[in-house]
């Protein structure tokens, strides 16, 4: 088993122009746990998620993985290197709700290409490794396919893969099933909960509370920018004390009771 | 009366003509496809002052008929001591013209990629090089080719335009065998029928290269 990371995230602030999408965002993520991020539409979850791997860039703050400062030299200082930068994203998997897969590459490709390129791999290694890797998210008979040739859940098993090859001690998930079709979402989670079972560290923004009520060990609210509360599935979606978290549960539930 | 062999008998000069506009346009797109992916990069980088510099370029190329630009470029070059053939004239001027295009053509492909496609290649970790090679480049250039044929399909028809400066292409050359015969219409019908079998031609190429190309 690869040892799994830990992320410390320190006040963190983020602006788009004048907008404060992230307010003093104080979040710790133990290794080898699952952390959920909910909240309304426009909270921050994407933002938050976005800023672990530094897609997105904070302005101020930290964010710490496994004690290291990601994008900047020190915190508040100069960027640090892209080299190093990379060198960070690489040990961290992300999947998209948009699965992003690259649409001229079969599946196996798009698995092998990272391996190639970041790695450093050669290409016969490469391939023979995104083919296990592929297997062991149910497609291994689907390997030669183009992305246009596959399912949306298939699509984002082999995003899943694409990422997982790479041997990330942590993986980040913007709302992975959210671009489904709802008989296509429990094959994404199921992948999802067995990469959990094995120790990774993850940090999922999800709007499926069953996945969050079962598998994380931690939730996370957000609204408007704050982190309101973070505590154990139970305390937050059974007995939440911020009325907030209270009303965004009170909609959910009603929108899918009918 | 319409005459069928002077109508037949007009081709092959015509075809020997054929030769300078598929140099032309032939040429001025290859050259052209060089020129556009540097003004391109110009028009994507992060610097202002390349950007404009793309802009200028492309705005002027586009808005000047391209007949203009043909006879400053001709009547230009003796005055700065620049002594060339005609053809080279033409041809620069074609690929300088066509390079406005192009760079516009491959922008817009590039711009048209979701955005999610390099943020996998960096999320990854994979370095600008290979995310612009492997990723964006491969998916832009296959968006690219209708109308990059459809551009050289344009180059081929106003590759006629050459003949002001004296190119012996279909168009001048039919002029010539009007003149010769005193059968402009047998001669012109001949040279229409040229230019339609080329581009017929090149827009079969266009759609083998778009299935080959299909993702
Ligand atoms: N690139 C951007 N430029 C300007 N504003 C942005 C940008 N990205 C996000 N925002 C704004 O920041 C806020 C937080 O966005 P974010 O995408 O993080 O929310 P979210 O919680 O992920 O929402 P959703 O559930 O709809 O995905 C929103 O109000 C959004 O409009
Ligand atoms: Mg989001």
């Amino acid at each position: 088993m690869v040892e799994a990371s830990s992320v410390e995230i320190r006040k963190v602030n983020k602006y788009y122009g004048q907008f404060h999408a992230l307010k003093d965002i104080d979040l710790s993520i133990p290794p080898g746990k699952v952390t959920c991020l909910i909240g309304p539409s426009g909270s921050g979850k994407s933002s938050l998620l976005r800023c672990i791997n530094f897609l997105e860039e904070y302005d101020s703050g930290e964010v710490l993985i496994d004690g290291q400062l990601i994008g900047y030299e020190t915190p508040g200082g100069r960027r640090m290197a892209p080299r190093r930068l990379r060198q960070m994203r690489s040990t961290i998997g992300m999947v998209f709700q948009q699965f992003n897969l690259w649409p001229h590459m079969t599946a196996q490709e798009n698995v092998a290409e990272g391996l190639i390129r970041v790695r450093g791999m050669r290409k016969r290694d490469a391939m023979e490794r995104a083919a296990e890797a592929l297997t062991r998210v149910g497609l291994s008979d689907r390997m030669g396919n183009h992305p246009s040739r596959l399912s949306g859940g298939q699509q984002q098993r082999v995003a899943i893969a694409r990422a997982v090859a790479m041997d990330p001690r942590l993986m980040l998930f913007d709302e992975p099933t959210s671009a489904l079709d709802p008989e296509l979402v429990g094959e994404v989670l199921n992948v999802m909960k067995a990469l959990a079972a094995g120790g990774m560290t993850m940090v999922v923004v999800t709007h499926e509370m069953g996945f969050a009520a079962h598998v994380a060990d931690q939730i996370a609210f957000l609204e408007a920018g704050e982190l309101v509360d973070v505590d154990v599935p139970s305390r937050i979606l059974r007995e939440p004390e911020d009325r907030r978290i209270q009303s965004f549960l009170r909609t959910y539930h009603e929108r899918n009771l009918i | 009366m319409f005459s069928l062999s002077t109508f037949l008998d007009a081709f092959w000069p015509l075809t020997m003509a054929a030769r300078y506009t598929l140099l032309v346009s032939g040429l001025g797109i290859a050259l052209g496809l060089v020129i556009g992916a540097f003004v391109c990069v110009l028009a994507l980088s992060k610097s202002r002052p390349a950007r404009i510099a793309a802009a200028i370029w492309v705005s002027y190329l586009r808005g000047v008929p391209m007949l203009v630009q043909l006879l400053v470029v001709f009547f230009l070059l003796p005055v700065i001591g620049i002594d060339v053939p005609a053809i080279v004239a033409a041809v620069m001027t074609t690929a300088i013209v066509a390079s406005a295009y192009i760079s516009e053509i491959w922008r817009g492909a590039i711009m048209a990629l979701p955005k999610g496609q390099t943020e996998a290649a960096i999320a990854i970790g994979m370095a600008p090089r290979h995310s612009w090679t492997r990723i964006i480049l491969p998916q832009a250039v296959a968006l690219s080719i209708p109308q990059l044929i459809n551009e050289l399909i344009l180059l081929v028809k106003a590759s006629s335009l050459v003949s002001v400066v004296g190119v012996m292409e279909i168009t001048r050359a039919s002029q010539a065998q009007a003149g010769v015969t005193f059968r402009p219409l047998e001669a012109y019908l001949a040279a229409a029928c040229l230019y339609l079998a080329i581009n017929l031609c090149l827009a079969a190429l266009g759609r083998w290269l778009e299935h080959r190309m299909a993702v």
